[in-house]
């Protein structure tokens, strides 16, 4: 479990130290701007996604949070 | 004890409309037209149902959106949940029947020998809302708050979230700080069970006071936090990634008062009696997310997200999903594809053995949703282009979760009496 951490947390650092040499210029994000590529495209579609598994598994969350709870968990 | 639902109450959709048109009311005509367009609404219907007679639910939800500028927007949501059928009470299958006191104490119900225990319990309808309101604050920062609430008979939910994002490197990279709090009330029909109390036996001598006996108070809080620290990067015209780290605590009253276990005299010997669960009063669950989505020459876009989850609770799970978004010109098909992966709780077994709660055994849960198990979902979303502003969408999604033997030097357990869960989600929206 412990390796798990460690290589995530790495992936993460070499993403903030590469940065910069990465991303567009403010004229190159037609496709950046559409609906369908925004990280959640679908809002309506994951809160009822997220509220089937948070009352059906064990995990909930880790992409973002709020909505409220409820007794199902 | 089943909810009586008013229906004298007015459909939710003239409701809705009729506040809005009442709010609109007082504005010129012209403005009228303009304030309606710069909303965007999202209204959709999920059905959910389990195999074998378990839990039904129909969930409508509406999200509108108003947007003031490219960056600065408000969102409201509202979510109606009404749940029928069974879901699995915590104790093991027997080849006897056995007859369960209903959580209320008012009645009992009996399950068949050789069938997996379902309590029936559950018709509830939840009203869930929520308000975010995001802006800029600068030109290199933007906020967030919001708030939720949600209610049904037996459980209440209120909280507050707020975010910070920091734009870097010509907005190719931005930071965010997130965090929540809610406090959630649950008041169980029947009372807050005893942990670890026997299930008093309705129609015995002494049900009476052995059901007070089990019971403690009628309702407790959980206050959860939480926190996330996430970083999104551009990476070319096409691909986005974002890395989330995120922390979750919650405290207070975190036990299913409505779970048993099974109380055996030796593994696969015979039920001696039930006793309530009981959970620790604290959770710290933490995650690693990351998230890549890339847009084909075609106009495709794929979409995959991995997270680790991992708390002090002793579960570890892992999920990863792909979608596939195959555009079509003016309609489009979606594949997507979930496995999931989760190792038990430390407290968790199967049932308990009559030797372990005499040594004062204070911790177990028999739950299945804290235990192991695989899950699969295939799903196929399908959605039409109706107009420049409008679109239909359709989803339809199988779920399966599959439970394998438990191996353990005190309470094994097979597969087969542990439950498995199938289920068939339609979802039908359209966006205005």
């Amino acid at each position: 479990m412990k390796a798990y951490k460690w290589l995530i947390l790495l992936v993460l650092i070499l993403v903030i130290s590469g940065c910069s040499s990465w991303g567009v210029k403010p004229w190159e994000r037609d496709f950046l701007a559409q609906q369908k590529m925004q990280l959640i495209a679908e809002p309506v579609e994951m809160g009822l996604d997220d509220h089937i598994y948070f009352s059906k598994e064990g995990s909930s969350g880790g992409r973002s949070f709020g909505g409220g709870g409820c007794g199902c968990n | 004890m089943t909810k009586k639902l008013d229906k004298s109450k007015a459909p939710l959709g003239s409701t809705l409309a009729a506040i809005g048109c009442a709010l609109l009311q007082g504005l010129p005509n012209q403005v009228q037209a303009g304030e309606l367009e710069k909303w965007d609404v999202d209204a959709a219907a999920l059905i959910y149902s389990e195999s074998d007679s378990r839990v039904q639910a129909a969930e409508p939800v509406i999200s509108a959106t108003r947007n003031f500028d490219s960056e600065t927007k408000l969102n409201l949501k509202l979510v109606l949940d009404t749940l029928t059928g069974a879901s699995p009470n915590g104790a093991l299958p027997s080849d006897q029947p056995q007859t369960f006191t209903r959580p209320s104490g008012n009645g009992s119900y009996t399950t068949p020998a050789g069938e997996l225990p379902l309590d029936d319990t559950f018709r509830d309808t939840r009203v869930a809302a929520s308000a975010d309101w995001s802006a800029p604050l600068s030109r290199d920062w933007l906020y967030s708050v919001g708030g939720h609430f949600s209610s049904e008979h037996d459980y209440l939910s209120m909280g507050t979230n707020a975010s910070l994002s920091r734009y870097l490197n010509q907005k190719n990279t931005t930071l965010t700080l997130a965090g929540g709090a809610s406090l959630d009330t649950i008041s169980p029909e029947g009372g807050l069970p005893v942990g670890l109390s026997p299930m008093a036996v309705k129609g015995s001598t002494g049900f009476s006071s052995d059901f007070a006996a089990s019971r403690s108070g009628s309702e407790d809080n959980k206050q959860v936090t939480d926190l996330l620290l996430g970083v999104t990067q551009v990476i070319n015209r096409r691909t986005l990634m974002q890395f989330n780290y995120s922390l979750n605590l919650a405290d207070g009253y975190l036990t299913d008062p409505y779970k048993l276990v099974s109380v055996l005299d030796q593994p696969g010997g015979t039920t001696q009696e039930y006793r309530y669960e009981s959970r620790p009063d604290s959770r710290i669950k933490q995650a690693l997310f990351g998230q890549v989505k890339y847009q084909l020459g075609s106009g495709d876009v794929a979409d995959l997200s991995y997270r680790y989850q991992f708390d002090d609770w002793g579960l570890n799970s892992h999920t990863l999903e792909f979608k596939y978004r195959w555009d079509l010109g003016r309609h489009y098909l979606e594949p997507q594809v979930r496995w999931y992966t989760q190792s038990a709780v430390d407290f968790y077994q199967p049932y308990a053995l009559e030797s372990q709660v005499n040594a004062g055994l204070d911790e177990v849960t028999a739950d299945y949703r804290l235990g192991d198990f695989d899950a699969w979902t295939l799903g196929i979303r399908y959605g039409y282009q109706v107009s420049a502003t409008q679109e239909a969408y359709t989803r339809l999604s199988l779920y399966q979760q599959t439970t394998g033997d438990f191996s353990s030097a005190t309470t094994p357990a097979s597969g087969d009496d542990i439950p498995d869960t199938t289920a068939v989600m339609w979802i039908l929206g359209y966006k205005f």
